[in-house]
């Protein structure tokens, strides 16, 4: 006999409460708070603000923790609430080379004014597992010294200087950025929409792009120029106020890359830039990012378009992690409606391949 | 921390004006995909934030609103859905295709015809009919604008030469208002033929895909076929087994592992709208409602 759909009301209540238990895990262990997540899983907060497009620890840790620490779900989390916000207006361009430096590094210069900042890398740990970390931990204070008076200029606008890198668009108040969350996005993209959509684009869909254009499917021959981590202050002008008002400092992470240069009969060859930016510590993300940008730069560049990370339309219809799960994870929902008329339409077809297999082998081939 | 807080049926009004041009636009040119900024819904894309922005636009306090997911209203996206509304727009919601307002539906168009002054809100993955032939929007937008649909047609020639039919059993495109073939959503074929000279207004919300359109009513709808091969519907050739219907879309059930199986109407309220009448299948077992699908 049937089975009833009736009940998928207490079914969905059910489940969801099943959910928040599981999602609990052991009672007798204590919970996790979002003190904890925001302090110690820090660079999972990271992502999910800047692919949530959201600056806020605290609700990234409450979406972290709500998601059972799936980062795409608290990412969803985050974009949802974010849709609802009303506009204010928007702050005005931060400053990244009056940074507040914790890290700093160029790989294209052997120093530069300033020096090369190692900061909180993972770079040259060995990669062992420290038995240490099981239990309760306190590391040793970090070691200290007075920060350096003077702003560190970015190591690439040394090659600025001289003309030998192409000068990095000037913010133009005619011409305001464009937004791919209030306005439908069209191809071809320029390069505002590009960067918003890399920089909420799925860093593991970035970091596999860009290192496909490392390995030759698109051409891409990058020096790190430079990597910059710190704090920088946003700024709002309000109209009725009349000047910019100090909002607070937000962390960023800065990835400039050198890349091979072009030239005409009318310019002199330079090198060009990618770009990555993003809140926190990211630096896979702002590197991939910086790749994917200057790939995608073909088309302006006047480069052939040949492989998928420089293929705009390819890259920014498919970035999003948001959108590509949620389209995914649709296979999920009933679709036995579509599937009916599909097997119809099989077994009709079967049927008539049966008739025409018991007519003679020249009948057969007279109906093909 | 912020504590959300939500305005009428989700959406904020500047949101909903700006979907609300994106339809009006649409209702001016019938079948034509008009771009729209679609939010970020509570729920995921792929799962009907499309027809829900479309339904959070056009939803006033009087309305009343019915959602379906494959025909029926005791799906579990469907009841997600409606439970939404509910609870942001506090409006009445119902199951009958007659005395709704506002119907969202994904994949099915009800059995009763639809009357002026309803609107069909259809919930759609993938907008554009040519999408599978042209992936690249630049050119399939420039293909609409031509009316260059040669492409389409070869498919379907194709498909003709291969397997003797036209191979399309679902989300079988349209020509609306003689100029725009347009993607009626993966509702099954059979459908088809209602979204023609329909009395309801009919939109269609892509959310992932940012695109909404439309079929004014008393539009034409035709599907694409050719003289010697005409577009034909499938229905399983059986009357439903609760409801004795023999013109209704069946879903076919699959009652153990040796093979049996019964059809019956996949669109819930037409099948219990006619049992309640008297109307009797081969497996209605009438005192026993919970054991029916009603």
């Amino acid at each position: 006999m049937y089975v009833a759909v009736k009940g998928g009301e207490r079914a969905i209540e059910n489940a969801h409460r099943l959910l928040a238990h599981e999602r609990r895990g052991d009672r007798a262990v204590p919970e996790v708070s979002l003190a904890q997540i925001s302090e110690q899983l820090s660079l999972g907060v990271d992502r999910v603000m800047t692919e949530g497009s959201l600056y806020d620890r605290e609700l990234a840790a409450l979406a972290i923790k709500q998601a059972r620490g799936d980062l795409i779900e608290a990412i969803f989390l985050v974009r949802a609430f974010r849709a609802t916000l009303p506009r204010f207006g928007a702050t005005e361009p931060v400053d990244t080379g009056s940074m507040q430096v914790r890290r700093r590094i160029s790989s294209t210069f052997k120093d530069i004014p300033g020096g090369q900042i190692l900061g909180p890398t993972f770079d040259y740990t060995h990669r062992l597992l420290d038995p240490k970390l099981a239990e309760t931990s306190m590391p040793e204070p970090p070691a200290t010294s007075d920060a350096p008076a003077a702003a560190m200029p970015r190591a690439i606008d040394i090659l600025g200087r001289d003309g030998l890198i192409e000068p990095s668009p000037r913010a133009d108040a005619d011409m305001p950025v464009g937004d791919l969350t209030r306005e439908p996005l069209s191809f071809p993209a320029d390069r505002d929409l590009r960067l918003q959509n890399l920089a909420r684009a799925d860093e593991g869909f970035l970091l596999a792009l860009g290192y496909s254009s490392q390995r030759g499917y698109g051409r891409n021959h990058p020096f790190a120029g430079e990597i910059r981590l710190g704090e920088v202050e946003v700024e709002f002008s309000a109209e009725d106020v009349g000047f910019a008002v100090p909002l607070g400092p937000i962390t960023l992470t800065e990835c400039q890359m050198v890349n091979q240069f072009k030239g005409s009969d009318t310019e002199a060859p330079c090198f060009t830039r990618g770009y990555g930016l993003a809140f926190g510590h990211s630096e896979r993300k702002t590197m991939s990012m910086a790749l994917v940008d200057r790939t995608l730069r073909a088309r302006e560049l006047g480069e052939e378009v040949l492989a998928p990370a420089q293929d705009e339309e390819f890259v920014m219809s498919h970035s999003d992690n948001v959108q590509a799960t949620g389209f995914v994870e649709h296979l999920k929902l009933p679709h036995y409606v579509d599937f009916q008329s599909e097997l119809g339409l099989l077994r009709k077809l079967r049927k008539e391949f049966e008739e025409n297999a018991e007519m003679s082998p020249s009948m057969q081939e007279a109906a093909e | 921390m912020n504590a959300p807080t939500y305005n009428f049926a989700y959406l904020d009004e500047q949101t909903k004006r700006m979907i609300r041009r994106a339809i009006l636009k649409a209702i001016a040119i019938p079948g034509y995909q008009v771009p729209f900024a679609s939010r970020e819904m509570p729920m995921p894309y792929g799962w009907g934030t499309g027809g829900v922005q479309v339904t959070a636009a056009i939803l006033g306090r009087d309305d009343v609103l019915k959602v379906i997911d494959q025909g029926s209203d005791d799906t579990t996206n469907a009841i997600s859905i409606r439970k939404f509304f509910a609870k942001t727009a506090d409006v009445a919601t119902t199951t009958s295709t007659a005395d709704a307002t506002v119907i969202q539906t994904r994949h099915r168009i009800p059995e009763a015809s639809l009357h002026a002054g309803q609107v069909l809100v259809y919930q759609v993955p993938i907008p554009e009919p040519l999408r599978f032939l042209e992936p690249r929007e630049t050119e399939t937008r420039r293909m609409h604008a031509l009316g260059e649909y040669g492409l389409m047609h070869v498919k379907l020639y194709e498909d003709i030469a291969r397997f003797g039919h036209i191979a399309t059993a679902y989300a079988y495109p349209v020509k609306v208002n003689a100029r725009y073939v347009m993607d009626p959503s993966p509702t099954p074929k059979f459908d088809n033929p209602k979204m023609d000279n329909c009395a309801a207004l009919q939109l269609f919300g892509a959310g992932r895909e940012k695109r909404i359109y439309a079929i004014p009513p008393y539009t034409s709808v035709v599907s694409l076929d050719f003289e010697d091969h005409p577009f034909t519907r499938y229905r399983f050739d059986a009357p439903c087994a609760l409801c004795g219907a023999d013109d209704s879309y069946l879903d076919e059930i699959v009652t153990d592992d040796k093979g049996s199986r019964m059809f019956v109407c996949s669109d819930t309220d037409y099948c219990e709208t006619r049992q309640s009448q008297g109307h009797r299948g081969s497996e209605s077992v009438a005192p026993h409602k919970e054991r029916a699908h009603g």
